[in-house]
């Protein structure tokens, strides 16, 4: 029985953490962070099936998860630790000088969890297509899991991607799209606009679901219904609707806070809306 | 001459041929190619392995994310396609998801350099060993002939790490070993001399055994050295053998900006400061011809080593 109780009180808690992380080097990325922080939760504490423990660069018989757009690795890293993958305590080291927690993930640093280095957009869905083929040539029924922006969806390698897994009945693997409809210089659409992202992803012959990115019940159900999707012969992909800024009033749908740090005053206020709940790094 | 071939064979087809022989005894050898299969030689590894073999069209960008994802599974990608694919087209893809990953993806790269011939200069790649050694953690291969392609393509499976591997179209010399045991990272001295030194790489490496030919009937003793791995460089043996003559010549079917010549003048700025003459491309785009005719108008043939070698030893009796 999954326990929404305890899976809100860690999203509310990781959303504490990127702030904090973000806040003590004056730089990150807080809005998508905020935004996936309820998706990164329930995929770590609910759907993935892998060892915090025990983490080896091949996952044989793990699930696996790749981050392809990389800037989000504020939450992600909160997720790791709290998920036992680090201590928490390696959190206050986030883009500080010698640290393992790099601005964008990279596996060069040796951070359990982290196999493949992400950041430059558009590469994550091949590497999960290959991780996924691996998988199946060595009999291993675990499944890869991806997670994409939506404004990265504009570069052509995806589509690349996209193509060549249902060509192939890639079929162990689930991507998902955090589509808050902002990017760096404006809403998506302003920018170069998606159009009918289900349509499309329909005709690329994917399967497709949608959910509220950031209602847990019906993300952590869009999930699992996505697990019983896989097996079928199409690739999976889950688009989770999604507010940029999550949590923290002044930055809820502000594309503004993409790449920004808050300031000292706006670290207090968000600090007052962000209960600690599961307990400070 | 020293050395004598045993006939025209391709490059491609060594790679090829190792492909075939690593996929029969290596289980976790699996290959990708970009619509290429013919051109590669990969046809052999694609009948004989249907499952480890990936087809993944005309898109190279996702052939590289495919490979470095096949990595974590343990796979052995070796990714296959022509040279200005396999790298300037594909820059940032390799970076992330391979060098700065430190993933075991082997990138193989057919038709290099100007001897791809006829199809011109947007197909002739000449920059790419500068770009591929700029990376952290990628070794960097440039074979010779076939049988050296073959013996190179085998020794990369056991290396784990990045690998880019170049080798070409034309049909060339086939004059190395059939049973050479090829070690990265280990320069292979060609003939013994002198009074300068040559170092080849690639399709070069013959020339240079023509142009030592040429100056020992001029009464003039050339060491050529066989450079197939550009990184890491054998410094020592670069060394040992300028000491030895005080002067040398690179030789190579690349760019003089990043290539090889450009590695060498590092280690010989720095640690032996000799007279040092570059037989490659200077700054410009191929175009269209035969490959001997290309090789001859852009200066990559024995004769222009020769006249490279007269002037280095003329600069170091100055």
């Amino acid at each position: 029985m999954t326990d929404f109780e305890f899976l809100n009180k860690m999203a509310a808690q990781v959303r504490r953490d990127v702030i904090r992380m973000v806040h003590r080097p004056s730089s990150g990325h807080p809005g998508g962070s905020l935004g996936c922080a309820d998706f990164f939760t329930a995929l770590y504490f609910d759907v993935l099936r892998a060892d915090p423990k025990h983490f080896t660069m091949d996952g044989t018989g793990e699930d696996l998860f790749f981050l392809s757009n990389g800037h989000l690795s504020a939450a992600w890293y909160s997720v790791l630790a709290r998920r036992g993958y680090f201590d928490v305590k390696e959190l206050s080291t986030f883009r500080l000088l010698n640290s393992r927690l790099q601005g964008h993930p990279t596996p060069a640093e040796h951070l359990p969890g982290i196999r493949i280095a992400s950041g430059s957009l558009g590469q994550g869905l091949s590497v999960g297509c290959g991780a996924a083929l691996a998988k199946k040539l060595n009999g291993d029924s675990h499944l890869v899991y991806t997670l994409h922006g939506d404004g990265e969806l504009q570069e052509g390698q995806i589509w690349e991607a996209a193509l060549f897994a249902a060509a192939k009945g890639i079929d162990n693997l689930i991507a998902t799209v955090d589509y808050n409809g902002k990017q760096i210089d404006g809403p998506v659409d302003t920018v170069v606009g998606l159009g009918d992202l289900k349509a499309k992803w329909l005709a690329f012959g994917w399967d497709v679901l949608e959910t509220n990115g950031n209602d847990m019940p019906a993300l952590v159900k869009t999930l699992h219904e996505a697990v019983e999707h896989t097996g079928k012969g199409k690739p999976v992909i889950i688009l989770m609707r999604t507010q940029m800024g999550m949590g923290v009033d002044f930055m809820v749908g502000n594309h503004k806070w993409h790449g920004k740090a808050p300031n000292d005053e706006e670290f207090a206020k968000a600090m007052a809306q962000l209960p600690e709940t599961i307990g400070d790094f | 001459m020293k050395y004598t071939s045993t006939g025209n064979k391709d490059t491609r087809s060594g790679f090829g041929a190792g492909l075939y022989e690593l996929g029969k005894v290596n289980p976790n050898v699996v290959a990708l190619c970009a619509d290429l299969i013919g051109s590669l030689k990969m046809e052999d590894f694609s009948r004989e392995f249907p499952d480890r073999f990936f087809q993944t069209g005309i898109a190279e960008a996702n052939m590289i994310g495919l490979s470095a994802g096949l990595t974590i599974g343990g796979k052995i990608p070796f990714a296959g396609t022509f040279a200005v694919f396999a790298t300037g087209r594909v820059y940032d893809q390799i970076r992330q998801s391979v060098a700065y990953s430190n993933k075991n993806v082997k990138i193989c790269a057919s038709h290099a350099g100007i001897t791809l011939g006829e199809d011109g200069a947007t197909h002739q790649m000449l920059e790419d060993i500068g770009l591929m050694k700029m990376l952290p953690n990628m070794t960097v291969i440039n074979t010779c002939d076939y049988n050296q392609t073959k013996a190179a393509t085998i020794a990369i499976a056991n290396h784990v790490g990045p690998v880019y591997l170049r080798f070409g179209r034309p049909a060339v010399p086939n004059f190395t070993p059939a049973d050479q045991q090829f070690t990265i990272g280990k320069a292979v001295k060609l003939t013994e001399g002198t009074q300068v030194s040559v170092f080849a790489t690639g399709h070069l490496v013959w020339k240079a055994l023509e142009a030592a030919d040429m100056l020992e009937q001029q009464g003039i003793s050339a060491e050529v050295v066989n450079i197939h791995t550009i990184k890491p460089l054998d410094e020592e043996a670069i060394i040992r053998s300028i000491q030895k003559t005080g002067c040398a010549v690179t030789a190579e079917e690349h760019m003089m900006n990043g290539g090889l010549g450009d590695s060498i003048a590092q280690v010989v700025a720095r640690i032996h400061p000799v007279p040092l003459e570059m037989v490659a491309i200077n700054d410009t785009f191929g175009e269209s011809g035969t490959p001997e005719e290309l090789m001859v108008k852009y200066g990559l043939d024995a004769p222009s080593i020769v006249k490279a070698a007269k002037r280095a030893i003329a600069r170091k009796n100055n």
